[in-house]
């Protein structure tokens, strides 16, 4: 036997086993030590699906439904997995060109190949379902079911705002946010979000090498299931908004009203409005731009955002003001002559009897009378600018001036001038009470909103406090308990208060708002005048009612109407009639508003002005 | 061997049952998906084992040459005659559920050819035309299998290189076939520049440390110019004579080219299951990369993914381990025969068997490209399982007649 070679086994047999050996380093490195294996299985084989939870709803007081969520469809795609595709079909299906196609698919190939995108947007159930047989020949292509928001009583739009999709900007500082996801953009929506989206779910399904569900992974262990968002009880009175925008028809102006013992905004109504629908889904972008160009801006929340002198309503103010300040009483008497008349100054003024009395100058809106009551309070202290900024100050404390900063969408704050500013306009200690004397009956460099006025009621029904006016009063199974139901004193003593209560009634009883008497139902309301420069002056009325225990707080502004015992007045009788009563037994005057069309004609500059009151 | 041979078909099996597992599919016995067939391979298989035991094993020596001959001529056949399945044209199809590769057969017919032709009285390796005959017998079903286009199958040839090195071929050559492939490999990780460096330097140090004369000078310096050729002929080579899709394969495995999509999706998902599976593994039929279709071939030439995703690094281990002993046990008994054609025989079963071993695992774990040959007892598919049984069990039959003189 030939035994030159034997000793070779060796080096064969431990050539075999040393293979062997590398072998098992190698495998105890790839699958013991090296952990980055394990992660790109569970990539491969793991897909997080996002589950959309159901948007919170949002309900009126009385749990009327406001929002609600209505289903529809995404289609989406997968640029990867698109083959062999019939583009001509699949675009005749569609309804679009070949171009608008391909222009598409560049877009969405640009952002990801291989995640899922958007390719057409909120597909109806009816096109849904015709699509639904055609969807197997469209590989790559597959539905998503969203939700939009409808508004069945179709009111209140700017107050309960509308979702849209988010951008890139708050994709990129907000995490929870991809792109194609909803948010609110304005309103209850935007302020109530986080409560309103709920909580994204994670599904974790396995899939196989053709990217087809197999099923969950671990029996969902690692799911997260969506949270549907808390449903919202707005304090809004459906029916009373509903009834406030129908009166308004035909009109430019706005309706505010409040609790007074909460503070809770029962109607904010703005006119011209828009029904939310039209917000909504597909047609929003092209609805939002028709809308944004309209000349009349049904866009635009007057009853928030518009800033108007506040008229003769602002002597209920300065008659507070006076008594706090010690400068005016019960007793004290004016004479009036047609208007006020000092120096180069003369403001005018309407007929009624003189001299006047502290309530009677309410119940006949006397500008004279509140002439002398400003100049008293300015003049009372050291200097006419001491005097102004104490002044100012109570004038701050009923909430003019400044934001509320509740969760009212975009409020503007007013204007009640600074010192600083007639300073700078008349030089250091340049000007006098007389100087300034307009702002005794609510005309010259004052703003303030609708919100402000119909709050500065609701702060004479309470005698002295308001609660900052909102519009949520529960979230989910939780009653709002923050600084909205805080009460917020003004600088005013209580006591100040009846003499004005009494005069509002007297306004109502047998004054400016004569007509708007309620039988049965005593209220109290002062009509004012907002000059405007650019046509016929604004017709303002603000009430409370009934007298005793206010449940209702009224402002109501009617742009280019003249006088407010006009329009404004009856609109908010009519109001409150039905808040109250739940009836209306005056259709006369009802049909004298519905019918009333005060849209503004073609510009005319007025060529003589009315005496600035009524 | 037998036992060892049992437990890895069984292995096998249950591996091929993971991979294609599928809870929609009836019985473990269905015959339509690969693990029902696989069984009825395995059937045949212990059958045709159990054939080859009751044969009188001089019927092997007696036979080695006719039985080469009809291999070379089914190879011939089959290029005539085979389908094309995937680019080779290897297949002889019976019927339309079954088809036979008869390269896998070529494998055992030259392996008794060569122990037949080697061990013949008067035949001294030493001889020049001794080594050029056995050169042809090896080489030719060799081309032919390359001429199918299954360079895999081909390849697998060189592993006789083992048995002609225990039979006295120098080490010298088995050195240079291993110089040739890092030479092969390094250079194409460096440039041809760099590689003349790397021989210079080596070359140099090997001659100072060695004897310093002329003739050792001339030996070393002859070798380190035709390695430095070499590896500027390899650019040409990878170029010119390799087709595209080796040349990936070769790139990717080297890291050059990152393509997890394309060729070297095949490599990356295979390390991706096995190095999953972790210690202990995923447990049996719950591994997610083969159950889910990640790894192509999976039945076939990537099964150990499988093993290793779902039975961990314990389960691959005991594999490899399974191989190793059953490697070594044929050398052992192979090394004990009296008679040397039996010798050779075990020699060549032990080359091809470790040869489809390291290479198919090499290139699951991404230390080899990929080159489609099945992991001999576990792959799936009657041909290879018929011709690795009956490679295997000749020898055994042989072993039993290991005190006879058998020429």
């Amino acid at each position: 036997m030939d035994l030159r070679y034997s000793d070779r086994k060796l080096i064969i047999g431990g050539g075999f086993i040393l293979v062997g050996l590398i072998f098992i380093i190698r495998l105890f490195f790839l699958q013991v030590m090296d952990d980055s294996y394990k992660l790109s299985a569970e990539n491969n084989v793991l897909r997080h699906m996002t589950e959309y939870p159901a948007r919170g709803l949002v309900y009126d007081r009385k749990g009327k439904l406001l929002v609600y969520n209505e289903a529809y469809y995404d289609l989406m795609v997968i640029p990867k997995q698109v083959q062999d595709l019939d583009t001509l079909d699949f675009c005749n299906t569609l309804g679009i060109t070949v171009e608008d196609f391909k222009q598409r698919m560049q877009k969405i190939k640009d952002y990801s190949k291989h995640k899922p995108s958007v390719f057409e947007k909120q597909l109806s159930s009816e096109f849904y379902a015709m699509l639904q047989e055609k969807l197997h020949h469209y590989k790559g292509f597959f539905t998503q079911t969203r939700t939009l928001r409808k508004y069945p009583s179709r009111v209140a739009a700017h107050l309960l705002g509308y979702v849209g999709e988010v951008d890139d900007r708050i994709t990129k500082d907000n995490v929870y946010y991809k792109s194609g996801d909803y948010i609110g953009v304005s309103g209850i929506e935007k302020h109530y979000e986080e409560y309103l989206r709920g909580q994204k779910g994670d599904k974790v399904m396995m899939v196989d090498v053709y990217n087809r569900p197999k099923g969950s992974f671990k029996d969902g262990e690692y799911d997260k299931l969506p949270v549907s968002g808390l449903d919202l009880i707005s304090t809004i009175d459906g029916d009373l908004q509903a009834y406030a925008e129908k009166l308004m028809q035909n009109k430019i102006g706005s309706v505010v009203a409040i609790e007074p013992s909460t503070g809770e905004i029962l109607v904010l109504a703005t006119s011209p409005t828009y029904d939310p629908n039209l917000l909504v889904g597909r047609v929003r972008s092209e609805n939002y731009s028709l809308m944004s160009k309209d000349e009349f801006k049904p866009l635009f929340n007057r009853a928030l955002m518009a800033q108007y002198p506040p008229g003769s309503t602002f002597k209920l103010v300065n008659n507070l003001i006076g008594q706090q300040e010690k400068v005016v009483f019960p007793q004290t008497t004016y004479g009036c002559r047609m208007g006020y008349s000092a120096g180069p100054i003369h403001v005018g003024c309407h007929q009624h009897p003189s001299p006047l009395n502290l309530m009677q100058s309410v119940q006949h809106s006397c500008n004279a009378y509140y002439c002398n009551v400003y100049r008293n309070i300015l003049d009372s202290k050291k200097s006419v600018r001491e005097g102004y900024d104490v002044w100012r100050k109570h004038v701050l404390s009923f909430g003019f001036g400044k934001k509320f900063n509740t969760d009212l969408p975009s409020e503007l704050k007013g204007l009640i001038p600074t010192g600083d500013y007639y300073d700078k306009i008349y030089g250091k200690s340049r000007w006098k009470s007389l100087t300034v004397v307009s702002l005794s009956i609510g005309q010259g460099e004052l703003g303030t909103t609708p919100l402000q006025l119909a709050n500065l009621v609701a702060t004479l029904a309470n005698r002295g406090f308001y609660y900052p006016p909102h519009l949520v009063k529960q979230i989910g199974a939780k009653k709002i308990e923050n600084e909205f139901t805080t009460r917020n004193y003004t600088t005013i003593d209580s006591q100040y208060f009846q003499i004005v209560i009494d005069g509002m009634e007297q306004v109502v009883e047998a004054g400016t708002a004569a007509r708007s008497k309620l039988k049965g139902i005593p209220y109290c309301g002062k009509t004012g005048t907002a000059q405007n420069p650019h046509g016929e002056d604004h017709s303002v009325f603000v009430c409370f009612a009934p007298k005793e225990n206010p449940k209702i707080a009224l402002a109501v502004f009617v742009e280019n109407s003249g006088k407010g015992g006009t329009y404004a007045a009856p609109i908010a009788s009519l109001l409150i009639e039905k808040y109250l009563t739940d009836s209306l037994r005056r259709p006369l005057v009802e049909e004298f508003i519905l019918n009333a069309n005060l849209m503004p004609k073609p510009v005319e500059k007025p060529l003589k002005k009315e005496p600035l009151t009524d | 061997m037998v036992s060892i041979y049992l437990v890895m078909i069984f292995l096998g099996w249950i591996s091929i049952y993971a991979a294609v597992y599928n809870e929609e599919h009836k019985s473990i016995l269905d015959i339509s998906e690969n693990y029902g067939k696989q069984l009825i391979w395995i059937g045949t298989s212990i059958f045709i084992a159990t054939i080859i035991l009751l044969i009188d094993g001089k019927f092997y020596t007696v036979f080695s040459y006719p039985i080469y001959g009809i291999m070379i001529l089914t190879l011939i056949l089959v290029l005539v005659f085979g389908r094309e399945v995937s680019g080779s044209k290897s297949w002889f199809e019976i019927g339309s559920n079954f088809r036979i590769q008869p390269a896998e057969f070529g494998k055992f017919a030259t392996a008794l050819v060569v122990a037949k032709y080697l061990s013949t009285l008067n035949i001294k390796f030493e001889d020049m035309k001794t080594k050029l005959v056995t050169g042809i017998f090896i080489a030719a079903p060799a081309l032919l299998i390359l001429l199918q286009n299954d360079t895999g199958s081909a390849l697998v040839y060189g592993a006789f290189l083992f048995v002609l090195y225990r039979e006295g071929l120098s080490g010298n050559f088995l050195m240079a076939g291993v110089a040739v492939v890092i030479v092969f490999i390094v250079t194409l990780l460096f440039d041809p520049k760099t590689m003349m460096w790397i021989v210079g330097i080596i070359a140099s140090l090997i001659f100072i440390a060695g004897k310093r004369n002329w003739k050792n000078a001339l030996l070393i310096g002859g070798t380190a110019v035709a390695f430095s050729g070499m590896s500027y002929s390899v650019g040409y080579v990878v170029d010119n004579v390799l087709e595209i899709h080796q040349k990936t394969r070769i790139n990717v495995m080297l890291g050059k080219e990152d393509d997890p999509k394309g060729v070297g999706y095949n490599v990356n998902q295979s390390k991706i299951a096995i190095g999953s599976g972790g210690f202990s593994g995923k447990g049996f039929l719950n591994g997610t990369q083969t159950k889910y279709k990640f790894v192509p071939e999976q039945s076939t030439d990537f099964i150990f993914c499988t093993v290793g995703e779902e039975w961990g690094f314990l389960g691959s281990f005991v594999v490899i381990v399974l191989f190793l002993v059953l490697l070594v046990r044929i050398i052992f008994v192979a090394e004990r025969q009296k008679s040397t054609f039996t010798r050779i025989y075990g020699y060549g079963v032990a080359a091809i068997l470790f040869f489809h071993f390291a290479v198919n695992v090499a290139m699951t774990i991404g230390l080899a490209p990929v080159i489609g040959i099945p992991l001999p007892f576990f792959s799936y598919g009657g041909s290879s399982l018929w011709a690795f049984t009956i490679l295997l069990f000749v020898f055994i039959k042989l072993d039993a007649y290991r005190m006879q003189l058998l020429r």
